[in-house]
Formats: structure tokens, sequence, C-alpha cells
């Protein structure tokens, strides 16, 4: 074994701990940090279930060392609510839609369209589809997750206009 | 009207899975928690000849090793009960918890390393040395099923684990009265069920030791906590399964598992809590599959595509084991007539093993097959007889006029097979206007004329669902006035909270998000059979129903009492029981039970009994029938075999929606499945067993790219088997799916003359097919149009 | 699916991981990571050191001096995907890269990792040979400059020593308005090739093809040059007719078969594709020709 004391913050507050070198980054958050709301749905960099960001891109957590963390500013489905407990516009816009069905995908499908709408406030369907082509959903066609995107992105659209 | 029933309202189960505080499996820690990972045979087909785990044992941070023998002191055997079983017998074809003599196929379970993490754990796993004789392998069920094969285990005298007729009508007059009789030999495979939560158990030895609590990420917690009390010895006082979050089932958690008895039986040895969490690879090696089933089928028809008979054959991939009673294929004969008039069938049906990943359930649980393989027949007729491929169905459809209609067949229940509720003939005539069916050839002609090959398909189905004999549903109303729902069935993600949150609701005049579901509990329910073919609403939610009603009446008659008001001047509303008329008089439903639940030695209200609640359990043998009409357009890039899906339209007759929102997300859910059967999910193997597709980049599941928008529309005709009037609709959107897009996909090939006779249909097989029609065309001296 | 113990070493400097690199036996390079965690978390590769270079300064930036794109080792493919200079002056690299995996496959792959790696079905080691690309590779003590030909040596075996790591890619541009097209055939987006093909190609004033480069990846062990091919198409105006005589260029291709797609059903794939992007290249070339003048 050879420990690493790890620095890093994830949705903006500061955590230590320490972790083998090989720990992945999904596996620290969730056992180390006890951030269990990113899933792993493949362990291979397929499936997109433990997509978070890091340094304000999205990433697969299950292809990341903790170590490489190491001074991140890391954000996870955790941190989308406002401190008041509101749901962020995309988390109510997926349960306005239907948008998840047993959940488990949808950490890494809520953390990429994160990005999508902050990089492109106007997408068209095609562009969510596109953006979310790395991430698999067994339960839902995607059809309600497309919905959603597009109801969250006019939301926030009015939101910066206001 | 009904006000909380029958309405899209937002889901319970959202704000905790949207804000990352589900509960999965893994998800739960206990303190000192030791981690397990298998050992897992590398080969299809072999005798044990030894296990060295000498390395392993005294590898960093593993606690300890353990084989068959080494948790033979817990278990009362090494051989699995059967599974959703009345008598939870074992037999011969029943797997191990972990094998010690011979292997079946590659991933059986042969030992476990208990380590302080996966990590190390699985380092050791690596360090375990097998040696293996191996055996001859049969990897093709056809070849197993031939007297003379090699055993797929050698205590098997035959590879046949069961033959079945299924039959009716008189099919020999049917085929001599026939102007035509049509043949076609299909293959059809279906690959894994992939929720995209693997399996899980993590086991709590309870302080004293002795008595267990059991986390699986299953479809079926009480089938699990019967089969474990008995395998362990163990008192059912002494024992709890909970279902956590289950992030998706769709037919694999379904099942008893090796690990789910391997865990409690090592941490009862240990004396210590241990998880195990099946990772991707695992679930490719050692969850249940589908997979093969082979087809020959004649089809006898009068002058004008009027079907008088069908018969033949059908050979099942059943794999190495069968851990549960093996439903699957007798699904796939049982309904393959489907929504159709068959005067007379007649299929055999052989049940063979193989050395593979044993086979059970996947959404539609053989159901797809089945429609599959009448489907083809009927586009087969069509095409034949030169008549267009709805007319051909529109003339064999079951009228509205003859329901109920009484297939001469019985359910596995033994009840008889009766279609309840639906107009089969109006629901394909609306699928086909709203897609544009008739108009569609003109389209076709012209995308030809710019050299795009598009094709319309459609596929009509019906599913039984809501299986018996029962399901749980307890209502209870706390003397808080909190409102809670306790069911046997499980919950993988549908939403089967959040449809029982309205259907108590509705009764008890407040809102769904003011009830708590707890599904899948044996410590809240214990009696429950779970989650499976599109059961847990028409089960559960009838059960819910009686009982919401129950207690509804039970307030009231209580507050009679109390308030000294006849009971049918009372109402309840906003979580009192009111005056009707008079909104300020009355009082809360949390008084109400506050006073049932007693008090030492003060008087009760006569005539009620104690506790605000009601338990039910509804039965029933019959099935509720739901039908689906499925239209499809596609275009296929016939240079390299690719299908492109440009539209989709589904209609489904489901019964009464309880909630809308949540059939459209099922809907759109199952057709996205039967897409991947039909274009994009099969499970490789090699001749020696060997599987090929074992990472989400070889097997491929669908993704957003790949799928178009879905149209959908429902019909709601309530089926009188259930006082819901609900049908399922878990699997109704994958079953006709396949067969519409390939009947789809051969509309636009017509120009090469192909006929499609299997699924899935990839790229290269489509261009194999093309490539054969263009040489046939040639050689006949034909121009392709 | 967890990955097996390594030591793990993070240089701070390129001196520092060339003094590593030369030290230490049986290490892997950790780039982006987008292969080879995968790669380590399956326990496919067993390193017994892994030497993460993402904290190396230097590695990482995209610049154009005179003629050519130079593209450090560590630049994630995202960020070379979405620069304007790339796209304006090798907009077939941003074209490619669109098909490489999803954005956050992207996000954190590089084009260092993505030519190491040389998956003979990834887009970036076709498009690199596609533009006769240089790669720089540094080692302790010395620098050396190799033609992506020689670089491309085998199998998923580029041609650098364990003691060496790239350093940067330099693409010779070509003229602006040139035509381009990178064009696959994949089972869903984003996934591995099932064939491939790039072209880049200019016209003189009367429409003649005066200069063209073809290269084909996902069918054979290694992406190829479709040098035949452009030579029947150079000089000539580039017509359905000459499109369909550089086809024939395929039926000669060594095409590997598995799971995926046949030998044949690969070859044939390769063609239907390298016709869409020959058309494709040509037809850019013109307009842009046309827009330029």
């Amino acid at each position: 074994m050879s420990e690493r004391s790890i620095e890093l913050t994830v949705n903006g507050r500061s955590y230590s701990g320490t972790a083998d070198v090989r720990t992945t980054l999904a596996d620290f958050l969730r056992h180390g940090l006890g951030l269990t709301g990113t899933h792993l749905g493949c362990e291979h960099g397929v499936c997109g279930a433990c997509t978070i960001l890091v340094d304000g891109v999205s990433a697969r957590s299950c292809l990341m060392l903790a170590v490489q963390a190491e001074g991140s500013d890391v954000r996870t489905i955790e941190g989308l609510a406002e401190p008041n407990g509101d749901l962020h516009p995309l988390q109510t816009a997926f349960r306005d839609n239907h948008g998840l069905q047993c959940g488990f995908c949808t950490p890494g499908i809520l953390m990429t369209l994160m990005e999508l709408l902050d990089e492109q406030p106007d997408p068209t369907e095609a562009d969510v589809r596109d953006a979310i082509s790395g991430n698999i959903c067994r339960c839902t066609g995607y059809q309600s997750i497309v919905a959603a995107a597009m109801q969250a992105a006019a939301e926030l659209r009015k939101g910066r206009r206001a | 009207m009904s006000r909380v029933v029958g309405h899209p309202k937002h889901r319970i189960e959202d704000p905790a899975l949207l804000r990352g505080n589900g509960r999965f499996v893994d998800d739960i820690a206990l303190p000192d928690l030791l981690h397990v990972a298998f050992v897992r045979s590398t080969v299809a087909h072999a005798r044990i000849i030894g296990v060295d785990v000498e390395i392993a044992k005294d590898m960093p941070g593993v606690h300890a090793v353990m084989q068959a023998k080494d948790l033979k002191p817990a278990l009362m055997s090494l051989r699995m009960p059967l599974g959703a079983s009345p008598s939870s017998a074992q037999n011969s074809s029943t797997p191990f918890v972990l094998s010690d003599k011979e292997v079946a196929y590659v991933g059986e379970p042969i030992a476990m390393v208990v380590a302080h993490s996966r990590y190390e754990a699985e380092d050791a796993v690596a360090a375990v040395i097998v040696d293996y004789d191996t055996l001859p392998v049969v990897t093709d069920a056809r070849v197993g099923a031939v007297v003379g094969a090699p055993v797929v285990r050698t205590e098997l005298a035959s590879n046949v684990l069961n033959k079945l007729k299924v039959e009716f009508g008189d099919i020999e007059a049917a085929f001599s009265d026939a102007a035509h009789v049509f043949h076609d030999d299909l293959l059809q495979h279906r690959g894994c069920g992939h929720p995209m939560e693997g399996r899980g158990v993590l086991v709590e030895v309870r302080p004293g030791g002795n008595s267990l609590c059991v986390w699986s990420s299953t479809q079926m917690p009480h089938d699990l906590f019967h089969a474990l009390s008995a395998m362990l010895d163990l008192d059912e006082n002494r024992l709890r399964v909970i279902t956590p979050d289950v992030g998706g089932g769709f037919g694999p958690k379904y099942c008893l598992y090796p690990e789910e008895f391997a865990l409690p039986a090592a941490a009862t040895i240990l004396g210590r809590n241990l998880k195990w969490i099946e990772d991707r690879r695992e679930n490719f090696l050692a969850a249940i599959q589908e997979r093969d089933q082979y087809w020959s089928l004649d089809v006898a028809t009068d002058a004008d595509g009027r079907v008088l008979g069908m018969k033949g054959s059908l050979i099942h991939d059943q794999g190495a084991y069968a851990p549960k009673p093996v439903n699957l294929p007798y699904n796939s004969a049982t309904a393959a007539t489907g929504p159709y008039i068959v005067p007379a069938y007649s299929v055999d049906v052989s049940i063979v093993h193989t050395n593979k990943v044993p086979v059970s359930s996947v959404r539609g649980a053989g159901y797809p097959q089945a429609a599959f393989a009448m489907e083809r027949m009927m586009d087969l007729i069509a095409t034949e007889l030169g008549i267009d491929r709805a007319e051909v169905r529109a003339r064999n459809l079951i009228p509205p006029s003859k329901m109920p209609y009484t297939k001469p067949l019985k359910a596995r229940s033994g009840a008889a097979m009766v279609y309840d509720s639906g107009d089969y003939p109006a629901s394909q005539a609306e699928a086909l206007a709203a897609a544009g069916w008739t108009d569609f050839p003109q389209r076709q002609a012209a995308a030809l004329a710019e050299g795009r090959h598009i094709g319309i398909g459609m596929a009509n189905a019906v599913k039984g669902t809501g299986r018996g004999p029962f399901e749980s549903g307890t209502v209870r109303i706390a003397p808080s006035g909190r409102v809670s729902v306790f069911t046997g069935a499980t919950a993988m993600g549908q939403g089967l909270a959040t449809a029982l949150a309205q259907i108590c609701a509705e009764e008890l005049g407040i809102e769904a998000e003011q009830v708590t579901v707890i599904a899948g509990d044996t410590a809240f329910s214990p009696l429950g059979l779970g989650g499976f073919a599109s059961r847990q609403l028409v089960t559960a939610g009838s059960s819910v129903h009686i009982a919401s009603k129950a207690v509804a009446a039970k307030a009231i008659k209580a507050a009679s009492h109390m308030l000294d008001v006849p009971e049918e001047e009372l109402e309840l509303s906003g979580g009192h029981v009111r005056v009707k008329g008079n909104s300020n008089r009355g009082m809360s439903l949390a008084e109400v039970a506050t006073r049932l639940r007693g008090a030492p030695g003060y008087a009760f209200p006569a005539d009620v009994d104690p506790g605000l609640e009601s338990s039910i359990q509804w039965k029933t043998d019959a099935l509720a029938y739901a039908n689906a009409c499925h239209v499809v357009e596609v275009e296929v890039d016939v240079e390299v075999g690719h299908v492109t899906i440009n539209r989709y339209v589904a209609l489904h007759d489901s019964g009464k929606l309880i909630n809308p929102m949540i059939v459209d997300g099922q809907i759109h859910g199952g057709i996205a499945h039967g897409i991947g059967n039909a274009l994009f999910e099969v499970m490789g193997y090699d001749e020696s067993g060997q599987p090929l597709t074992t990472t989400f980049a070889e097997y491929l599941l669908v993704t957003a790219t790949e799928l178009p928008r879905f149209e959908t529309i429902y019909l709601e005709t309530p089926s009188p088997m259930n006082p819901l009037g609900a049908k399922g609709v878990g699997e109704a959107g994958t079953i006709p799916a396949a067969a519409a897009i390939i009947s789809a996909v051969e509309d636009a090939l017509k120009p090469f003359a192909v006929r499609i006779s299997q699924t899935p249909i990839v790229p290269e097989t489509l261009f194999n097919l093309i490539q054969k029609g263009r040489a046939e065309m040639a050689a006949r001296g034909e121009a392709i149009s | 699916m967890k990955p097996p113990p390594f030591e793990y070493l993070r240089p701070e400097s390129l001196d520092e991981l060339c003094v590593m690199l030369a030290g230490t036996e049986n290490a892997k390079i950790l780039a982006g990571g987008q292969s080879l965690m995968a790669m380590l978390n399956l326990r496919y590769v067993f390193p017994d050191v892994l030497i993460d270079i993402n904290r190396v300064p230097g590695l990482a930036g995209i610049e154009i001096k005179r003629d050519r794109l130079r593209i450090g080792a560590m630049t994630r493919q995202r960020k070379i995907e979405l620069d304007p200079l790339v796209n304006e002056r090798a907009p077939i690299v941003a074209e490619a890269l669109h098909l490489v995996g999803h954005r956050q496959t992207r996000n954190r792959g590089t084009i260092g990792g993505s030519l190491c790696h040389l998956d003979p079905a990834a887009e970036l080691p076709t498009i690199a040979l596609l533009h006769d690309a240089e790669i720089e590779i540094a080692k302790e003590g010395g620098r050396r400059t190799l033609p992506i030909a020689d670089f491309i040596v085998d199998y998923m075996t580029p041609g650098i020593e364990p003691n060496e790591v790239v350093v940067a890619v330099e693409i010779p541009l070509w003229q602006d308005g040139h035509g381009y097209c990178f064009h696959e055939f994949t089972r869903r987006h984003g996934d591995f090739a099932v064939a491939s093909a790039g072209c880049l190609v200019t016209c003189d004033a009367s429409g003649t093809i005066d200069k063209i480069a073809i290269a084909v990846g996902g069918v054979s062990t290694v992406p190829l040059r479709g040098v035949e091919a452009e030579e029947v198409l150079s000089g000539t105006s580039g017509d359905d007719a000459t499109v369909e005589a550089a086809l024939s260029f395929c039926d000669g291709l060594d095409v590997l078969g598995d799971f995926h797609g046949s030998a044949d059903y690969r070859k044939h794939v390769a063609r239907s594709v390298l016709r869409k992007t020959l058309k494709t290249a040509i037809s850019r070339a013109r307009d842009r020709l046309g827009g330029l003048n």
C-alpha cells in the first residue's frame, strides 16, 4: 500500500483525506469522502454514470486517480442544489419531465449537462443528444432527458437575462 | 373525476435521487466492513482438479479465501434452491453456491476472497490458482439437443432439460385445408438486462451473532428471505432482507444468485459484515441473460391470408443451469399467437443446456420473441400473397366483439388464458393513421428516386400483465398523522412508490407527497412476491387501493363516534375527517389514529378495531392483457448495412393509467430496449464458450444519438380484472419493437428482395443479406429498381 | 474492477520526467488516462510504476509557427477541437476530434496519449498520418523528431523507447481554402470506427487536383496512407469516375476482422467511407476555392 494524503475542494468545501495511490477518484469520493451520489456503472469509461466536473470540465471519475485530483476543484451531484436546499433548475427540469427513473445514471447526466448548458446556453435537441451520447441510460430512452435539458436551458437563459 | 390518480404527478422518488441522496446497496456503509471478490471460472467446462489459495490467503489485506468446503458448515446444501418456485426444492439444474467439482460456464463462482478492500480482494483473486481438466463444450443449443452431444455438466444424462408441447385445435385439418402454407426459420437473440447498477449484496451480522440483515439489489427480496432462512437454517425472526434503492432491474435481478448465499454464509462463519458489488465485467459473466431461441414455423392460411393454423418447433438456449422454473420458453410458446385468431396451433419446445451463463427473463420474458415470430409470419403471408401487411393483420386480429377472448391455453397458474379487454383493430388503425401508413408508398418511391432506401414496418403485441397469485399492501396512518404504505412488490426505478402513493392519497384525501412508501423490506412486509412480469402496479396497486379504502372507511367510522356525527355526513380531505358542508368541523387523521392507538384502561370506540391501518393481499390468477401497435420508419444505408430510425409511433392500451407521465417513461424505455434488441445488442461467444463482449465498448447499448423521438398514443380500455382497471406497462414497449423495426428494414430493402429471419440485425449481417439479394437478382437477370 | 497495485510518480518538470523514465523498469506514462485507466481497471496492464505527466509544465499548448501547427502532447483533445486557430487553419482536425469518444473523454484525453496508444481505429493517428506530422520526442539528455510514418511501427506499437516521451506533434499546414473531410462509420456516435478515412486536397484555378493526401483507419493493424489513390486522383478533376477508380486502393488492403466486422465487411465499409470522404473533400476544395476568388 502506498498511501498519499489528498487535499481538494468538493462542492466548494475543502476536504483532506488519504488514499492508496491506485484508488480511483470515484472510489475516493464515494467511500473516502462519503459522497455516494457519484455512481459507478462500468468502471471502464463508457457508461458515464461517474461523470463529475473537475476544474470546471466534465470527466469520468472512474478514469482518474484520486491523487490526480490533488488541489483540484471538484463538483459533484451533491453540489447542484442551492445551499438553502432548493433544486437547481436542471434538477427541477428533470423532475418536471420525468428525466430519471432508477436514478443511477442521473448524476453523470446532470453533471454532463451542467457543462453543456454553461458552454452553450441555447442548445438544440441534437446538441443535447450529442452531449449526452457518452452517458448510458437503460431506463428512459433519453427523450425525457432531452426535454428536461431543453427546459433547463430555457429557464437558465431567463435567469441570465434577468 | 379522480383528484390524484390519473394525473402526471411529480415522482416522490425524485428529490433524493436528483440530489445524490439515493441509497443504493454500495452507498450503505457498515462498521468494520470487509469486501468480497469472487474467483470465477475462466473456462466454459471443466472438472476442477484443485484450487490453490496458498499465495492468495497471505496477500496484503486478505482476511480469508473461502471455497465450497469452507462455506459448507453454514449451509444446509451447496446446491441452490429453485427460485420463484412453490416448493423451493432443488433439482439437478439449480446452480451451486460455489462450485468445487465442475464448472459449466465462464464466470461460474469457485471461491471468494474476503479482504479489507475490494482492490486487495481483486489482487488475491488473481493469485488463486485453479487447476482445470477441460471438458467438451456445447455453445449451440441446436447442437446440444442432438442425441450423443457432449453433456454440459457431467451429472446430466442429456442436455435437454425439458420438452413441452404447446397445442390447441386440429392442426392437421388446418394444414390439410390450407390454400397456402409458408415456412420460415427464425434465429432470435436477446442480450442481457444491463441495469446501470449491477447486482450487489451487503450482509450485516447483528450484534450477538446469528442474526443477519441482508441488503440485496434484487427484484425478489421475499424469495431470497425464505431461501436464505432455509439454506442457513436460520430462524425467520433472525433474518431481514432489504431491497435498497435499485438501479434498474430488467429481469436479471429476478433470480436467486450464488453470491446472495455465499455472502451470508461467509458472514456467519467469519462473524463479519461483508459487501460484494458486482462490477460490469461480472455482470456480463455471471448475471442471467436471455440469448438464443431457434424457431422453425409453418403457417397455414386460406386464400385471403386468414391464418388457419401454425405449427413448428422452438429450441431454447437455457445456459448451464436453471435458477428458477423455465418460464421464458413457456411464455414464448404460449404467447406466439398474440392478438390474432389462430384456430389451431402446435409448437414443440426443447429447453437445452449450453455451457454459457444461465438464461432467465429480461424485460419482456419471452414475449418479444413470440411477437417477433408471429409478426414475421404475418409479413411473410403479406409478401407472398401480395396483400398489404396491415391488411393481413386486420383480417386476423381478434375483434372487440369477441372480447373477452379465451385462448385455448393455460397460464402458468393453470388459469385459462383470457384476453380481458381491448380493441385490437382500432388500436392498429389509430397507430397506422398517426404514422401515415397509407401515404408511405409515395414517400418511399420519392426517396428511392433519390437513391434513399426508406421503409415502414409495424407490429402488434399483447402482454399478460399483473402476475399473481397476490401482492401485499398495507396502509397505515400513524398517530403522528404520517401515512405509510408497505408492500412486498419491489421498485427497481419505475416509480412504484409514486403510483402507490397516488392510489393511497386519492382515497385518503391527501397528496401523494404526504405518503411514504416502503417496498421490498421483509421486516415491514412479511408477505410479498416482488417485481416482475409488469405486475407491481396491478397487484400491489390493487391491494393498496382496497386497503386505502378500508382505512378511509375506518377513519370515518371512528370519527363518527368521536364527533357524534353520522358516517354519511363525513368525508376525508386535507388530512382531516370533516363534516360535509362544514369545513370547520372535524378532526385530523392524526387525532383519529391517536385514539385508535388506544390507551391503557381507556374506552375504545365501539365496533372499530385498533390501529388506523389495513393490510390487503389482493389475489389474482388471471392476467390483465395490455396491447400495443408500433409503426416504425427507417432508412437503410445499403452500402454498409446501417439502419437509422427516422420515426417511431407507439400506441399502447394499458388500461387505466395511474400516472401518465410514468407510463410514458416506461414505454419509452421499453422501446429503447427493443431497439437495442433489434439493432445493437449481441452477447457474443466463441466456439469454446468464451464470452467476446464483456465491456460496454463491445456490447452496445443504445445511446441518445441513435434514437428518434418517440410518438406515443394511449388508449385506456379499463381491465375488468382488477379494481384499478389497470394493466402493466413495464414490458409492453419492448415486445413489438424488434418485430416492427425488422419489418421496416425489410420493407426498405424491397428492391433487393431481402427476407430477414433474425434479430438483432447488425450492419454486417444486413450488408450480407443485401449482397445476397443483389447476387440473386443478378443471377435472375433482374435489375435493381 | 479495480486497478492492480503500482508505484505512482508525479514529475513536475520535463527533466525530472526524463530522469524518472531513465531510472524505472516497466513504467507506464499516465497522460489523459482515457485508455490507460480503463486498461488498468480491467487489469489488462500491470505496470510497476505509473508516471503521471499531468503536472509537467510546458507539455500543453497550441501554436502556429510559420506553416506548421504545433500541439503539445498533453493538450486535451477538446481544447484542440474548440481552438479557433485549429478550426481555421486545420479544420479536419476539429472535424475528426468531434468523433473521438465523448466530451467527457475529450476533456481529459490528450493528443499525445492517443498517438502513443495507437489504436488503429482511433482518429488522431490517422489524422497525423494524413498530415505527415512529425513527432517530437524527449529523453534524458536528448530530443529527436520522428516522421509519423516511422512513429507508427505496428499494431498499438509506437516507435518510442521505454525511456522516451512524446512532447509535441507538429502538423504541416495546408494552404488556406484547402478541401478536407474526415468521415467514419461507427455503430454508435463516439465509438471506435469500423472504418474511417481522411482526405486533404487542393485544386488549382482550373479545378485540377494539384495536391492530395488520403488515409484510412480502423481496417488494418495501423492507419494507412492511400498512396495509390492519391496518385490516381492527382492531376485530375476529381470527377466521380476517377474517385471510383481511386477506391480500388481498398481492394489491396490487408484488413483485420473482429467481432464487430469481418475483414471482407470492413474492406467494403472502408470503400464506402472513403468514397464519401473523397467526394466531400474535393467538393469542399472547389467550393472554398470559389469562395476565395
